[in-house]
């Protein structure tokens, strides 16, 4: 009875060992971005700025960015022009000292709107927000994404990345085991890919319209039968601030196209 | 808030095959889809796409609820002189944009 006992929790142990080496994460040389999972004509929408349509969304955003609120100042009245933006959006979400956490790109615009424009915050995945960050992304195309060099932020990626380990929904799974154990594989003939999030706000063929990263996590959550965090849980960011610095180091593509 | 793009080449030989593309933002809503409370959406789309070069048609198209958002359409013509070109996208509810793109034929 002992002997069953013992055989059946080395059985256990190496079960639990097994599940910890599938887990492992991918290692920095295997990175690859979601573009490259894509098809050929697909890529070359994506690199050519006259075809890709997340560059009508940017083109929305440039007039958004000079257009003078009733009262207050317009986005260009403190910041310049847009191209000022560079180097911004690969570092976001990053930590904002008023509010002790880190914010998304979407949510430091809506600080912006709130604190110093003196208007309402922008809904979530609103035409406007999206126009905004895809052009406050796009100065920073091609350039390495940096999210999470900043040490404040190491204890909401560690609950991050707890998260995208952690089991959920009616299927019972973790992001890490398709994005992990399973990116080389398909799922009802797409490709999983690697989650990296280079692109967003991307213009997703499928949603025929730009979309924040939130809405596509979203989407992964409803995929397996969970319920989804809401738009502005902290949840939600800190799994976005973890998804960033996994990619630490790969290019930008905003605005991204995805199929 | 309607945007366009717009790709034709700034320089041709007279006799070269030129490639031109466009891309106009558009929701382009069916007319089939319903809201949650089973009104259906009505349809907004494009309907029609001309381009002229110096005045004269070069390419035209009707547009159905079949096409995707923003639609993407590219033709070619034949570089034959210096000019302008000119695309009109007119749509329901009285869409109406236009843009133009000039390029020199030497």
């Amino acid at each position: 009875m002992r002997r069953l006992r013992n055989i059946s929790l080395s059985l256990l142990a190496a079960v639990a060992f097994t599940s910890l080496i599938e887990a492992a994460e991918i290692a920095p040389g295997e990175r690859r971005s979601g573009a490259s999972f894509m098809s050929v004509e697909t890529q070359a929408m994506q690199n050519d700025a006259t075809a890709n349509p997340g560059m009508l969304g940017v083109l929305d955003g440039e007039a958004l960015w000079t257009r003078k609120p009733v009262a207050g100042r317009a986005c260009a009245d403190c910041h310049g022009d847009a191209s000022s933006m560079r180097g911004v959006a690969v570092r976001y979400p990053a930590f904002d000292d008023k509010l002790n956490r880190p914010v998304d790109l979407e949510q430091r615009v809506n600080l912006c709107r709130v604190d110093h424009q003196q208007l309402p915050p922008l809904a979530d995945e609103s035409r406007d927000l999206l126009a905004l960050t895809a052009l406050i992304g796009r100065q920073s195309q091609g350039m390495p994404i940096e999210t999470g060099a900043d040490s404040r932020l190491q204890a909401f990626i560690d609950k991050g990345r707890d998260a995208f380990m952690r089991r959920q929904g009616q299927l019972n799974l973790a992001c890490t085991n398709c994005h992990d154990d399973n990116w080389d594989k398909r799922l009802a003939g797409s490709a999983i890919t690697q989650a990296h999030p280079t692109g967003y706000p991307v213009y997703r063929l499928e949603w025929q319209g730009l979309g924040s990263l939130k809405r596509r996590l979203r989407n992964c959550m409803i995929g397996v039968r969970a319920q989804p965090y809401s738009a502005d849980a902290p949840e939600m960011v800190e799994l976005e601030l973890y998804l960033m610095s996994r990619a630490r180091g790969m290019a930008s593509e905003t605005p991204a196209v995805r199929p | 808030m309607a945007s366009a793009l717009i790709n034709v080449p700034a320089t041709a030989r007279r006799g070269d095959i030129i490639e031109i593309k466009t891309l106009m933002s558009h929701i382009m809503e069916t007319g089939f889809r319903h809201t949650v409370t089973g009104e259906v959406i009505p349809r907004n789309i494009i309907t029609n796409f001309t381009c002229r070069y110096n005045g004269d048609e070069v390419f035209r198209a009707d547009l159905f609820p079949a096409f995707s958002a923003n639609p993407f359409i590219s033709f070619f013509t034949v570089a034959t002189e210096s000019g302008k070109f000119e695309f009109q996208w007119i749509g329901d509810n009285g869409f109406q944009e236009t843009a133009s793109a000039s390029i020199t034929v030497t």
